[in-house]
């Protein structure tokens, strides 16, 4: 009986949530009246805006990436060192892009840094995307943050310092040819979730005016019928691919050391 | 905080003095109070002030007009409906797979696929529910010309209330699933042989031990999930456009075109989705230091 119930509640959920991606993919395929046809598809993949917009945003997301780590990992790094009773403090702050919304937040850049600002920011295109790329990274802290530091938890920072150091490392050897490549998947499933997020995100960029993907896909949405769905399912892939890749590499990081 | 407790460890370098141990987050603090801490707070104070700057309270005030407090209202309904949705059918769904019996392969990958869900909110999703149950969504003309039910008829409206609370499970009841699974795997197998070795029932054994252990985490969920769906703007001004007034939408109006004609009154209701959302996540932080008691 309870195997009954369990199996009911499960069966409930997966209609839910396979119902709207049958949906949106049924959709995405019936642009040719009475068959089926990759033609919404073919549309999409060849509007010029799907390319700027799309390679804008992979851009982005990978920009946002490179600073995250720049950012993150000797942080994470130092505080586990050096400043261990700093750890609450910071891991609260890591998660306050969750508690403010990310309108609160592009709401603030656009009012302190406006072109009659200290830090006209907003007065350049150069400056914008640079202030879209510190809003994404703010929107991917919290997951960036809490993969490198589990990831850190995993290593013996101390000893492993030491080491380098009685060899004659510096600082910037020490944090670059020793603790990244130890928290490299760590940091890889931080990279996959900012990059998904980046793909997705349409409140920041739509506000800060630039072509990304998030604002195409709703530009398209409020005049097309079909290419919407045809959007709709490769972002789905997209944020599939990111999330499946984070799990392939997490699990590869089990079987490795038992490897070596 | 002095040096002694700060490196535990052998110490590295006897010569490094404290100021410079804090050089080192220099570069993260300055990104956090730049990019985080300042922008919010510019709006804080800016919902307190006059356009020359003085103090005033005019501005919460403003947000006491009928339409501004009808928004809140609906969003509020919405976030709650969807929101305590989330947490029944995700609590359901994660009792199922962890304790009814069902296979152990299902776990993992219905952790990921919840992982995925929970992430694929925003533009697309709102698309996936347009071609599903919007006015010629598959699901609509199937239930139309199959079974003669007519949603439209019935008053069903993927532009409305419960439109907007059923597209917005979709990323609730996965990040349910992922947050209460750990919980009801910290439930532990003796406390269940304990209670029924004094004679207590299954059903005793659930009110009297396990559901008050895992209440804290639900309860803490879902102020999470609330805030979560609180602070949703892509999915639904994808979805509806801008016909359903709700906060989000009308503060992105009101960032794009001033609509509300007061650049302050902006920053008030901001400043009011900071209240809400800050309130939802305080009670998720209160409830989850409180649930992992249990989960040593």
């Amino acid at each position: 009986m309870k195997r009954f119930w369990a199996w009911a509640a499960l069966a409930f959920g997966l209609l839910y949530f396979i119902l709207p991606l049958i949906g949106m993919t049924n959709f995405s395929l019936k642009m040719r009246r009475g068959e089926y046809s990759f033609d919404a598809y073919a549309k999409v993949l060849a509007d010029p805006r799907f390319q700027e917009t799309f390679s804008y945003s992979v851009t982005m997301a990978l920009t946002t990436i490179i600073f995250g780590v720049f950012l993150i990992v000797p942080t994470a790094y130092w505080v586990r060192l050096k400043l261990p009773g700093l750890r609450p403090y910071i891991e609260f702050l890591t998660l306050l892009p969750l508690v403010i919304p990310a309108i609160v937040v592009v709401f603030g850049y656009i009012r302190l840094y406006n072109t009659s600002s200290w830090l006209p920011l907003t007065g350049s295109s150069a400056g914008t995307n640079m202030l879209l790329m510190f809003g994404y990274a703010t929107l991917g802290l919290p997951y960036m943050y809490r993969a490198v530091d589990t990831g850190l938890r995993t290593i013996d920072v101390t000893t492993l310092t030491e080491a380098a150091q009685s060899l004659g490392a510096g600082w910037a050897t020490i944090i670059g040819r020793i603790i990244l490549p130890n928290v490299s998947v760590a940091v890889m499933s931080g990279a996959f979730v900012t990059f998904a997020i980046v793909m997705g995100e349409f409140t920041m960029a739509a506000l800060l005016n630039k072509p990304a993907f998030g604002p195409y896909m709703q530009l398209l949405g409020a005049n097309r019928a079909y290419e919407p769905a045809a959007l709709a399912v490769i972002a789905f892939g997209i944020t599939w691919a990111c999330l499946g890749l984070m799990q392939l590499v997490s699990r590869l990081q089990k079987t490795a050391p038992r490897q070596a | 905080m002095s040096i002694e407790n700060v490196s535990p460890g052998p110490q590295l370098r006897p010569r490094m003095k404290l100021p410079l141990h804090w050089l080192g987050v220099l570069p993260f603090a300055a990104f956090i109070i730049l990019f985080l801490i300042m922008p919010t707070m510019k709006i804080v104070i800016g919902a307190f002030q006059r356009p020359d700057g003085s103090f005033t309270l005019a501005n919460i005030a403003g947000l006491f007009t009928p339409s501004i407090i009808a928004a809140y209202w609906i969003s509020i309904k919405i976030s709650l409906a969807s929101a305590l949705l989330g947490c029944l059918i995700g609590f359901g769904v994660a009792t199922a797979v962890v304790l009814g019996g069902l296979p152990r392969w299902i776990r993992g990958p219905l952790l990921t696929f919840s992982g995925v869900a929970s992430n694929f909110a925003g533009v697309p999703l709102a698309f996936a529910f347009l071609a599903t149950l919007g006015p010629v969504g598959m699901l609509t003309v199937f239930l139309k010309t199959q079974l003669g039910v007519d949603l439209r008829l019935l008053g069903f409206n993927l532009l409305s209330f419960w439109g907007l609370t059923i597209t917005y499970l979709f990323f609730q009841i996965p990040l349910m699933v992922l947050i209460i699974t750990p919980a009801l795997d910290g439930l532990k197998r003796e406390w269940r042989e304990a209670a029924s070795i004094l004679g207590a029932t299954n059903t005793q054994y659930w009110r009297l031990v396990a559901f008050p252990i895992l209440l804290p985490s639900i309860l803490g969920t879902m102020a999470l999930l609330f805030a979560n769906a609180f602070g949703a703007v892509a999915t639904a001004i994808a979805l509806t456009g801008s016909s359903l007034n709700i906060v989000p939408i009308l503060l992105f109006a009101q960032i794009r075109g001033d609509v509300l004609g007061d650049p302050h009154l902006g920053y008030a209701l901001a400043f009011g989705m900071i209240v809400v959302t800050g309130f939802a996540n305080g009670l998720y932080i209160w409830m989850r230091a409180r649930s992992e008691r249990w989960m040593k």
